[in-house]
Formats: structure tokens, C-alpha cells, sequence
């Protein structure tokens, strides 16, 4: 096959023009296809960075303790069951599982929390809160909110509270003041506001507070055990499987953050789709305009293949000369497409740190290597009936010519 | 001598029910090893069929065609593709080079399409053939860059490449000036003297016919006398 090959080259070299702009085509469409990869990709991590960033992955609770019947199968059992409405389900062996849940290799950062509803006061004025009580250090474990500290600090020390801006506004407090966290069980304290955050998420930046578990303990009563351990992924996408991981390890109830995020899915998905529909067509674009230029070429040299069948060319031989046309096309265009690609993508920043109002395009997802193997397969495909067109070349019908 | 392609009873037959067109009528020939010889007729009487018959190009629709005890007329495709490469030479009016290709790709053309690549034999071989013919100093012009008799030339060297039983050259002159037509004709007397091959020459011009030892005119699909 070598010197089909030796042939196929000489064929593409001879007409430079149109193989170059041919090429050029090819090229064309795998930059639209990584465009589109890295567009749609880079969009998805955006929106979940944007909307799950800052939300635990997966989040591990003490089993449902309502009550079941023990009366085994045999029989009819009428049960009417009442759920339990202010019983608090607690983790009182947090601390059992919490090394064996931080040694799993797609966990990120673990935080023990301690959660409640509660009121800030500050002289006449009360807002309603969310109270979530961390260890310390650990306030930025699930959710930024170092990165997202407007003034002050997230050190809470013994009596510190850390708000969002909402709330402070509301209340007309700065960092330093002092106000009264009221817990939903009665129990107040006097802190001093450490920190004051601003994440953009209404449901945070108005409504929560977060202080030390022990804090919380007092706040809320519990001298021991946690509400929750909330973890942090590596990979946010693997959060089903890594939840079903944990829950069949520890025994506990482990919620990925897929769950109640399914219309956020759903829009996912649908992008994605049509970010392959425009894939597609890219690449019967490619398909469509290699199969053209080929066929045209199978017909200006007509009078040649018939003279490689005389002097004992097999159609085989013919068919491979066009085939290999048609991969060196796709492959060529291939790589440039790719290559540009890539340097057109490099210079955007990740959609993690993109600003507001940025493209958030992600290089990492051109699906560079995707876009080279099937376009080359596209052009292959594309060629195989021009090189069909070529093999089935009359030799007695040109010769005359 | 011996017998080097044998046709008995050949006929040829175009289209079909009405439009039928019978262009070989039961037509007898035989060619011995080393012949020169002149392929007459007016235009239609069937030379070209003949031609493209005996160079494997066409079927008969009946009879027999045998050359070096080889029943071509049974052949599959493949196998007749493969011994046209090997024991059959075309040179046409036209040339018919390959035009991207030097004078010496050319040339090397029918052994590299068969070996799958340029050999140093067939390197060698081609450009002895160049030599041969007088190019030796256009070995590596592009086709197009050669004058017509040059192209002729070429178009000889390249039909006896593979060493050829039988050369067949449908007005190899046809296309050339006079001197040009004298010189390929001089030609193809000395190789066919010198190496036995055996020429087939389909021609009108009797200063063609001329040179060779042998004239078969066809008349009405059928080898006369």
C-alpha cells in the first residue's frame, strides 16, 4: 500500500488550491466541533460551579428512625405509622465514621455540622436564621466563605458568629458588633460578629449564620452527636456513586446533591444534546464536503484511473488510492482543527475561575482526540464512494479519449 | 516460432433485443511469438474491439481467446487485471501518460503497481528502458513537460516494462509528425528484432503498415484472407 499511498499524496499535491481549502474545510469543522465541546462543557461546569459549588455533595445523615412493624410477613398487618415530627435524627457516632468517610479517594473535605433555626437579635430587631455549627477552621469546608468574606475573618474563636450581608444589612451591624443568637429551643447567646460574607445566594447571604459546634451544642441542647456530615467531592458528577459508597459502608443515610437538583439536570442534559446535534452536523458537513471534492476528482482523472486498470491496477488498488486521499484529508484537517483549537482556547480561563459575563469555555474539554478519530472516520466514510465511483472506471471507455 | 495468442470463432456483440450491434463475427485469428505485425481495416470494421479483447480490456460475448494456453475468455477480473500486468504491453494514440509522474515513474509504473512499491530493480529497469528509447536526459520531466514523440516514447517503455509476450498499440503514430512517427516505428522494429516481443499494430497509415512483416485487415467484424 505504499505506493498507493506514494500516489494519493502525488494526487493531493498536485492540486494544491483545492486540497488546501479542502483541508481547510476539515479544519473548519473540527475547530466548530471543539468549539462546541469545550463551550457546552465549559457551560456545564460553570452552571454546576455557579449552583452546586457551594452546596455539600454528598451529605450523610442518621437513618430514618420511624417505626416499622415487627410482625414479619406473616399475616395482614394494618399499621397506620405517624411520622415523627420533632424528634431530631442525630449522628451520635459521627465520630466513628468520619476517618473512614475522609479516607475515601474521591473526598475532598469532610464537615461536621450541627444545623438549626434560630433568631438574630440586635435590640429590637430579629431576623430569622439558619444556624450552622462547624469545627473550627472548617467554615469554608462546603461552602467558600473565605473566598467570599467582604470584611472580617471566618475565625470564630470562642464566641464569634459569621453572617452574610443580607443579614447584616437588615440588622444594621458591622464586624465586632455584638448580637443574640436565639435558638429554636430557647437557649441564647451573646456573640461578637467575626465575619461577614457575601456568596451570592440569597438563601445564605440573608439567612445563615455559622458559629462553632460547641456554640451549637449549647444553642441547641446536644451534648453530643452531630445533625450531619457534610462532604465535598473531588468530582462533583460522581456524587451518586461515591453516596452509595458511603451509605453501603457506614450504614448511614448518604443524599448526593443529584437529588432535588433534577431540573438542573435536565437543562444539563438538554444543552449537552444540542450541543452534540451542532457536533453532528459539523461533522456531516466535513463528511458531505470531502465526499464532493473527492467525487469531482474521481471524475477530472478519469482518463488516468482507466490507464492504472489497463496497465493492471486492481480495483482494490484504485479504491485505496481514493481511501487513503480521503484519511490523509481528514487526518491533516484533523490535527489543524485540533491545533487551533487549542491555541483559540488556551487563553480563556477556566470556567472555575472565569469572571461574571465571561465565555465560560473550557480548554480541557475540546475533546480533541474525539474530534481527530472521527473526523478522520468521517472522511474515510466520505471517500469510500468517490473510491467506489473510481475503482468501477471502464478502461476501454477513456482510452479512446 | 509458437503460438502466443490464439482466437477462434470470436464474436462480439454491443447492446441488446433491437439496438444489438454486432461488431466480431465469428473472427479466427492466431499470433506467434516474436510477429510484427499491422492491424487493418476501415474505421468499424472492429479493430479496436479486437484490440481491447485481446489486451484483456473487454470480453468476447463467445468464442475462444487463449494466449500463453491461458483461457482468457473464462478469466475472472482479478485474474485477467494480473496477467494483463504481466505478459500484455499497451501503447495508445494518446499516450495516455500519467501526468503528476515523471517520465520515470512513469515507466516504472506497471511492475510498482503490482509490487506495491518502487523497487531498485524497477529503477533500474525503467530508467535502461529510458535509455533505450533516448530519454535518458528527461528521466525526471513531468509528463506534460515532454514533447509528443518523447511521450510516445515513454508511453513504448513503459508498455515493455514488465517484459511483455505482446505489445499492442492501438495508432501509436497517429498523434506524431512524421519524423517523431518514423522514430517510434524504428523503434519498435528494433526492440521487437532484438527481444522477440511481439507486436500487434492497429493502423491506417500504410507507411506504418510498411514496417511490418505481417498485414491482417478486418472487414466486417472478420480477419480477411
Amino acid at each position: 500500500m505504499r505506493y498507493g499511498l506514494k500516489i494519493a499524496m502525488r494526487y493531493l499535491g498536485a492540486s494544491k488550491a483545492q486540497t488546501s481549502l479542502l483541508i481547510a474545510g476539515v479544519a473548519v469543522g473540527v475547530f466548530v466541533f471543539i468549539f462546541m465541546s469545550a463551550l457546552i462543557g465549559g457551560l456545564a461546569v460553570f452552571l454546576l460551579q455557579r449552583t452546586v459549588g457551594d452546596i455539600a455533595h454528598v451529605t450523610v445523615e442518621a437513618p430514618s428512625r420511624d417505626a416499622v412493624s415487627l410482625m414479619g410477613e406473616q399475616g395482614d398487618v394494618l399499621l397506620v405509622e405517624q411520622r415523627a415530627t420533632n424528634q431530631r435524627t442525630l449522628l451520635r457516632t459521627a465520630d466513628a465514621f468520619l476517618p473512614l468517610i475522609e479516607a475515601l479517594p474521591g473526598v475532598a473535605a469532610t464537615s461536621q455540622q450541627i444545623v438549626g433555626n434560630g433568631f438574630v437579635v440586635r435590640g429590637q430587631a430579629r431576623a430569622p436564621v439558619g444556624i450552622t455549627g462547624v469545627e473550627p477552621g472548617k467554615v469554608s469546608a462546603i461552602a467558600d466563605i473565605d473566598g467570599a468574606l467582604i470584611s472580617g475573618t471566618t475565625e470564630l474563636g470562642n464566641s464569634g458568629v459569621v453572617i452574610g450581608s443580607g443579614l447584616a444589612d437588615d440588622l444594621g451591624i458591622g464586624v465586632g458588633q455584638v448580637v443574640r443568637l436565639q435558638s429554636d429551643r430557647d437557649v441564647e447567646r451573646t456573640l461578637v460578629v467575626a465575619g461577614i460574607f457575601e456568596i451570592g445566594l440569597d438563601a445564605l447571604d440573608s439567612r445563615a449564620a455559622f458559629v462553632t459546634l460547641a456554640t451549637a451544642r449549647t444553642l441547641f441542647d446536644l451534648p453530643q452527636g452531630v445533625s450531619r456530615i457534610e462532604i465535598k467531592l473531588v468530582d462533583l458528577n460522581a456524587a451518586d456513586r461515591e453516596a452509595r459508597r458511603i451509605s453501603a459502608e457506614t450504614g448511614l443515610k448518604a443524599t448526593p446533591w443529584t437529588e432535588g437538583n433534577a431540573q438542573l439536570l435536565d437543562g444539563l442534559r438538554a444543552q449537552a444534546s444540542s450541543g452534540n446535534l451542532i457536533k453532528a452536523f459539523a461533522l456531516i458537513t466535513i463528511v458531505i464536503g470531502v465526499a464532493s471534492a473527492l467525487l469531482l476528482s474521481t471524475y477530472r482523472r478519469r482518463p488516468e484511473i482507466g490507464i492504472m486498470r489497463a496497465m493492471g491496477a486492481s480495483r482494490l488498488f484504485v479504491i485505496g488510492v481514493f481511501v487513503t486521499q480521503g484519511t490523509l484529508i481528514g487526518l491533516l484537517g484533523g490535527l489543524i482543527g485540533a491545533g487551533l483549537g487549542f491555541l483559540a482556547l488556551s487563553p480563556f480561563p477556566v470556567p472555575e475561575l472565569a469572571p461574571p459575563g465571561g465565555l465560560p469555555v473550557d480548554v480541557r474539554q475540546g475533546a480533541y482526540d474525539l474530534a481527530i478519530v472521527l473526523t478522520t472516520l468521517g472522511a474515510i466514510l466520505a471517500s469510500i464512494l468517490p473510491a467506489r465511483a473510481a475503482a468501477r472506471v471502464d478502461p476501454v471507455s477513456v482510452i479512446g479519449q | 516460432m509458437s503460438v502466443l495468442v490464439e482466437v477462434r470463432d470470436l464474436i462480439k456483440t454491443f447492446g441488446e433485443g433491437e439496438a444489438e450491434t454486432r461488431v466480431l463475427r465469428g473472427l479466427d485469428l492466431t499470433l506467434e511469438t516474436g510477429e510484427l505485425s499491422a492491424l487493418l481495416g476501415p474505421s468499424g470494421s472492429g479493430k479496436s474491439t479486437l484490440l481491447t479483447i485481446l489486451g484483456t480490456l473487454l470480453k468476447p460475448s463467445s468464442g475462444l481467446h487463449t494466449m500463453l494456453g491461458v483461457d482468457l475468455a473464462a478469466a475472472r477480473d482479478a485474474e485477467l487485471t494480473e496477467f494483463r500486468n504481466r505478459h500484455i504491453g499497451f501503447v495508445f494514440q494518446f499516450h495516455h501518460l500519467l501526468p503528476d509522474f515523471t517520465a520515470l515513474e512513469n515507466v516504472m509504473f506497471p511492475t510498482a503497481v503490482m509490487a506495491g512499491r518502487e523497487t531498485a530493480s524497477a529503477r533500474t529497469r525503467a530508467a535502461e528502458l529510458l535509455e533505450r528509447v533516448g530519454l535518458a536526459d528527461r528521466m525526471h520531466f513531468l509528463a506534460p513537460k515532454l514533447s509528443g514523440g518523447q511521450k510516445q516514447r515513454v508511453a513504448i517503455a513503459r508498455a515493455l516494462m514488465n517484459r511483455p509476450e505482446l505489445v499492442l498499440a492501438d495508432e501509436p503514430t497517429g498523434n506524431l509528425d512524421r519524423d517523431s512517427a518514423e522514430q517510434v516505428m524504428a523503434l519498435i522494429g528494433e526492440i521487437n528484432s532484438e527481444e522477440e516481443t511481439t507486436f500487434l499494430i492497429s493502423t491506417h497509415d500504410e507507411n506504418i503498415a510498411a514496417h511490418c512483416r505481417r498485414r491482417i485487415l478486418v472487414r466486417d467484424g472478420r480477419v480477411e484472407g
